[in-house]
């Protein structure tokens, strides 16, 4: 196995972009990746897409063929797939692409990820959306996809306690970080009584505990360690991939109290590079609910169970706290367009870890850690980055 | 869809028969063809077992914003429900006002209709949950 680095990022800003197509979008992400490398389109040996669902937002799938051909590279022939894990798309394409280059299958490999949302209406989107979960034996009964993560919340405090307001801090933390990130979908501070007043959407989650419906893209190239080390001055690897998945249906799972493909998918990305979870200088996780990334902090092993919503109280994952959660702003300020929200999250990763970040940057950021959920926590995404110093 | 999609499932959905393992003698709902402890060695295996629409709430939420499929319904709750057999099952909570649910209720299976594809679509009936 070869080792694996970023050489490029891009992406287009988050939101509703009425006036921009599917392509459009992927095309203009892709481009800033390359432009961000310093090779041409021509340089790619590979393209590996994540998306969910091209096929139900615009009725068009077969879209690694249609990327490639207009990023003007049809008459180049190379092979161009779609990777789809639901929410989780991003992050199992950066996981695949991690492997074409790891493999010595391909050198110079572009992931990117995208998402369309805005050309169906909001209840054509939710039941593409519940196609993240169990559609036969979830959502046909009534379950949408904030629905089955709020029971998961329910259980959780009953075993634990009520953690509303800890959980109601995350949304509040994200959109604060996205006043610092241009591309990011809102632009606005909100409270927590802000998130605890807003529209009940399924108990324990108001509309402020959601992630937005988003339009974007994102991409990234990979290339072998060693090209990286001979052509750039600061070199990020792409230290550790790793994919788990679970039962889809929740209600097959022994506990709703953890996510158990964050266990397996962490512990194989840490033993993969060399990494400790106390190494780690940010975090970019699933905030597509208010509460998974409390969930998360536990099945990573920073916080006891039970204990996750105390290290967010405490303040450690603020911008000036010792482990920043998601300075990007997250899904739910970023903006969650699913299939190129985990390419995304590695799009920061690399600016973070480069010092690119700006105003939202965090001190010599070295090492970052971001996770990508499809579904309910069926597919879990780990992947880890890694500066050379 | 097409009728079959829905015809097929209706024992299960309709009854709710659940798949027993011959070898390891585990009970699951939805209904496997595969079981995930005896693998390979239970294909075929797998036999139909009725369940008896015995429960309790294992865990709920009252959704306020659903489906359009569901609209004239919310707000509704939904939960997953333990059954006395074993297996977890997720469905609607129906004749109970959302305060007077808990983790812990005795619920029992009702026969329902489940949702419709617009006003001359197919109507779906399944099961639903009822306090006992």
């Amino acid at each position: 196995m070869r080792r694996v680095a970023v050489i490029g990022v891009g992406e287009t800003k988050y939101g509703e972009h009425w006036e921009k197509s599917i392509r459009e979008l992927a095309v203009e992400a892709g481009l800033r990746a390359l432009e961000d490398a310093g090779i041409s389109s021509e340089d790619l040996d590979a393209i590996v897409g994540g998306n969910m669902s091209a096929g139900s937002y615009t009725g068009q799938d077969h879209i690694g063929a249609l990327i490639a051909d207009f990023s003007g590279i049809a008459d180049r022939h190379i092979p161009a797939i779609r990777v789809e894990a639901a929410c989780g798309s991003g992050g199992a394409a950066i996981h695949v692409g991690f492997n074409l280059v790891a493999s010595g299958m391909y050198d110079i490999v572009l992931v990117g990820g995208v998402e369309k949302q805005t050309d169906v209406g909001v209840d054509m989107s939710k039941e593409i959306l519940a196609g993240a979960s169990d559609r036969e034996w979830e959502a046909f009964f009534g379950a949408t996809f904030p629905a089955l993560v709020a029971m998961m919340a329910k259980r959780y405090m009953y075993e634990y306690g009520d953690i509303r307001e800890q959980m109601a801090m995350i949304p509040v933390m994200m959109h604060e970080n996205a006043m610092n990130n241009p591309d990011a979908h809102f632009h606005r501070r909100i409270t927590v009584d802000d998130v605890l007043n807003s529209p009940p959407i399924a108990e324990p989650f108001h509309l402020l505990d959601v992630a937005p419906v988003s339009d974007g893209a994102a991409a990234i190239i990979l290339a072998p360690l060693d090209y990286a080390r001979k052509n750039y001055d600061t070199v990020v690897e792409l230290a550790g991939s790793a994919v788990a998945t679970d039962y889809i249906g929740m209600h097959d799972r022994p506990s709703l109290i953890t996510l158990a493909a964050n266990v397996h998918a962490s512990r194989k990305a840490f033993r993969m590079a060399g990494m400790e979870v106390r190494d780690l200088d940010l975090l970019e996780l699933h905030d597509a609910f208010s509460f998974l990334p409390i969930v998360t902090l536990e099945d990573l092993g920073l916080a006891e169970r039970g204990k996750g919503a105390s290290l967010v109280e405490e303040g450690i994952l603020s911008m000036d706290g010792d482990l920043p959660l998601s300075p990007s702003g997250g899904l739910k300020a970023k903006g969650h367009p699913v299939g190129a929200t985990g390419v995304g999250q590695a799009v920061e990763a690399v600016w973070q870890l480069r010092g690119q970040a700006g105003k939202r940057q965090v001190p010599d950021a070295e090492k970052a850690l971001i996770q990508s959920i499809g579904g309910t926590g069926a597919t879990i995404a780990i992947n880890l980055f890694r500066r050379e110093k | 869809m097409v009728v079959p999609r829905h015809w097929r499932e209706r024992e299960h959905r309709y009854r709710l028969v659940a798949t027993k393992c011959k070898i390891c003698g585990r009970i699951y709902f939805p209904p496997r063809s595969v079981c995930p402890n005896c693998g390979r060695k239970s294909i075929g295996n797998m036999e139909k077992l009725q369940l008896s629409g015995n429960g309790t709430v294992y865990t709920y939420t009252i959704v306020h914003s659903g489906m359009n499929a569901f609209k004239l319904q919310k707000p509704y709750i939904l939960a997953i429900i333990e059954l006395e057999e074993g297996p977890r099952v997720t469905g609607q909570i129906v004749d109970a006002e959302p305060n007077e649910v808990y983790i812990g209720m005795p619920v029992r299976m009702v026969f329902r209709r489940i949702r419709q594809e617009g006003a001359s679509g197919i109507i779906h009936y399944g099961y639903k949950f009822a306090p006992r």
